[in-house]
């Protein structure tokens, strides 16, 4: 509900409701809402309150338009892969580039809307969670930038295979808590943020790094990052001269898709892809495509698609890809899948790696294992679409964290 | 007192006509087996405690510290289910007479469907439930499904609940009000929070059920002074460790044997004293 003094960010038509969403409750539709223990409600609450007041401060926008533009090198390009869609031989395919922020990648539009509204709530303590180390990286920036002190949350099966990004936190001051419960990834170093937040609340904010967890996260977190969408429209009309038919995002929890999508669901003629991790393969515990296989439950507080068992345990997951590695989605995703607005798949591991190094050599980009997702799918695509079409891919971020996992599993493929 | 909550109003009464405070037990259920978890049942109940809390093992308990998620953990690696749940309740309350309520996460109960969870609950014999990630905004539906059929929907305030939503809290709450004494997961604490006595007080003043205090109560000393103003005290972690070292040293008759030592002591605390600062019993 866009409040009334400052205009929401995309112009919904009569007919165009899709983008009006979520209501005063935090609900898309059935999905999201705000399932936590008691002890969070204040917060979220107040999170809530702050968040209302800073949107209708213009000063807010200003100082955050300024740390955009001059501390994260905003706005970020759209570049023609020219070389790729020679490769492809058939769409244009274009890459958004998120990978050219500073700290590598979208997660940093987030962080920095959220730590200005931790300042705004005299809050002086951040914890976040990450999984790829990108959102841990972005959190310990924009701490360091705002004088905020900064705990992440990382599995240590994630600090393992995303080590790059443990040691630049580290150097701006950031404690690492290493996660040893569950799985040791992303869904587990969310839990334990959650814990440190039940016994912290009332000087701490919680960072949390995609569309998830409880209301209002989901809508914040879509609406700090619904700037790579704003970005992509204008600069379609600019450079491409019209509205791309085709756009495509990789979806962890969600977030770089979410800002990508949100200010284009109302646009009925672009097509939009969300791409999920598809890992060894379709069964159970080998893929990580919770809007592909899973069903509507509880996780981290909101009400969205989820991969759990007839209990409601929630399943173990895979993906060679830390920041897809995740059994639950952001709520407003399921409600675009139930909708039918944003069509979802998924890309094997084995095809997001291949397509690294695709990218890497006839494009001159490592992108980050995460956005490979959403390039494998963009390339198979426009090999079957016709050459006056465009797909916009959202490269979401820099593949430097994953350039020495990737060499690990290629030497292992090689010892086979 | 409404019909709902009829067996914890006849605990809770019968409680007070002794000069006794409530002892809350709360256990992992499937912690070490299922089996186990029946033994201890009838322990609890012939140890004097007056309810007992069936922790239903989650995947992802943010409410719970480290002790509480292991016993979950362990209860999940032994093939916990819920239709072995709903076994061993059946059993249970075919046994003993103190009334039994679980402890589940929304995310369970939403799985099964919320109805479905209802019916068997009932058909097991629990008297109702702890939702511990089930705020108040989103309670509707389970409530109106609870109160249709019996069931108590037992909910709880923490310190950082503000007054007036904490007022709304108590007046929803049935069977009793859990007052969650500190902001914090799960877990023994040395000390109980200042103001928790005055908090108590004046919950008591907003509700016609009893107000038991939990999270971090776990010796002798702390049920007295808890119970000297509160209705009765749940006790879960400190338990739930000695359950799980016993199961990995004793073996089950040393679990059942330390379990009825450890909470008949916790009971003796909880006698009514002279300088006890309530001026009422409950439904008074
Ligand atoms: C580069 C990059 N892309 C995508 C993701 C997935 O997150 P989300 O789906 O929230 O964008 C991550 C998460 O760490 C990431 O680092």
């Amino acid at each position: 509900m866009p409040s009334p003094t400052v205009p929401p960010a995309v112009h919904p038509g009569p007919s165009a409701a899709i983008s009006e969403v979520p209501d005063a409750l935090g609900r898309f539709g059935r999905y999201g809402g705000r399932y936590v223990p008691e002890t969070l409600s204040a917060a979220l609450e107040q999170l809530q309150a702050a968040y209302e007041d800073a949107r209708a401060d213009p000063a807010f926008a200003a100082e955050l338009d300024q740390l955009l533009s001059a501390f994260v090198g905003r706005p970020t390009p759209l570049l023609f892969a020219r070389r790729l869609t020679e490769y492809a031989g058939g769409a244009q395919i274009w890459f958004k580039r998120e990978d050219l922020s500073h700290t590598g990648a979208h997660k940093i539009n987030n962080t920095l809307g959220q730590g200005l509204l931790a300042i705004r709530m005299g809050k002086k303590r951040i914890i976040a969670e990450t999984g790829a180390g990108q959102h841990g990286v972005a959190t310990a920036t924009a701490c360091a930038r705002f004088g905020l002190d900064c705990v992440v949350y990382m599995g240590s099966e994630d600090i393992r295979r995303q080590e790059p990004n443990v040691r630049s936190m580290r150097m701006m001051g950031a404690e690492v808590r290493p996660v040893e419960s569950g799985s040791r990834t992303l869904r587990d170093a969310i839990n334990e943020a959650m814990r440190d937040w039940m016994g912290s609340v009332e000087t701490t904010h919680y960072i949390i790094g995609s569309v998830v967890g409880p209301h209002p996260f989901p809508r914040i977190v879509r609406d700090f990052q619904s700037v790579i969408g704003q970005e992509t429209l204008l600069a379609c009309r600019r450079d491409i001269g019209r509205l791309p038919d085709c756009v495509v995002a990789c979806v962890g929890g969600g977030s770089n898709a979410a800002g990508m999508f949100y200010p284009l669901v109302d646009h009925a003629s672009i097509r939009l892809v969300g791409v999920e991790a598809g890992g060894r393969s379709a069964k159970p515990g080998d893929h990580a495509a919770s809007l592909s296989f899973g069903q509507p439950g509880i996780l981290h507080g909101s009400l969205s698609y989820v991969l759990q068992d007839a209990d409601g345990q929630t399943s173990d997951v895979h993906s060679v890809s830390a920041g897809l590695d995740y059994p639950g989605v952001g709520p407003e995703h399921s409600y675009w899948h139930d909708a039918g607005r944003v069509e979802y798949t998924s890309v094997t591991d084995e095809e997001a790696l291949e397509t690294f190094d695709l990218v890497a050599r006839r494009e001159g980009i490592l992108p980050a294992l995460e956005t490979s997702h959403a390039l494998a799918w963009a390339v198979k695509e426009a090999s079957r679409r016709p050459a006056n079409e465009t797909i916009v891919v959202c490269l979401s971020g820099r593949g430097d964290k994953d350039a020495a996992e990737i060499a690990r599993l290629r030497a292992l493929q090689g010892a086979d | 007192m409404s019909r709902d909550d009829q067996p914890l109003a006849a605990v809770f009464a019968s409680l007070a006509a002794r000069g006794q405070k409530a002892v809350a037990p709360f256990i992992t259920a499937g912690d070490p087996d299922l089996e186990t978890t029946l033994q201890v049942i009838e322990a609890l109940d012939r140890a004097g405690a007056a309810v007992c809390e069936l922790g239903v093992p989650y995947s992802d308990p943010i409410a719970d510290g480290p002790v509480i998620q292991a016993s979950y953990t362990r209860a999940l690696a032994a093939g916990f289910t819920l239709e072995g749940l709903f076994a061993t309740v059946k059993q249970a309350t075919s046994k003993v007479t103190m009334p039994i309520l679980t402890m589940v996460s929304y995310s369970i109960i939403y799985r099964r469907g919320i109805d479905r969870f209802v019916a068997d609950a009932v058909a097991c014999g629990l008297a109702g439930m702890v939702v511990p990630d089930l705020p108040l905004e989103e309670s509707d539906q389970l409530d109106t499904a609870a109160r249709a059929s019996g069931l108590a929907l037992v909910r709880l305030v923490t310190p950082t609940t503000p007054a007036g939503r904490a007022e709304e809290i108590a007046r929803r709450s049935t069977g009793f009000l859990y007052c969650v004494s500190v902001a914090g997961v799960t877990g023994a604490r040395s000390e109980l929070p200042d103001g928790l006595v005055e908090r108590v007080a004046w919950l008591r003043t907003k509700t016609d059920v009893p107000v038991l205090v939990g999270f971090g109560v776990s010796t002798p000393q702390q049920v007295a002074s808890v119970t000297a103003v509160a209705d009765g005290a749940i006790v879960g972690s400190a338990l739930v460790r000695r359950i799980g070292e016993l199961a990995a040293s004793g073996g089950k008759t040393a679990i059942t044997a330390g379990v009825t030592q450890y909470v008949s002591e916790l009971v003796t605390a909880a006698r009514f004293h002279p300088h006890d600062r309530r001026d009422h019993t409950p439904g008074n």
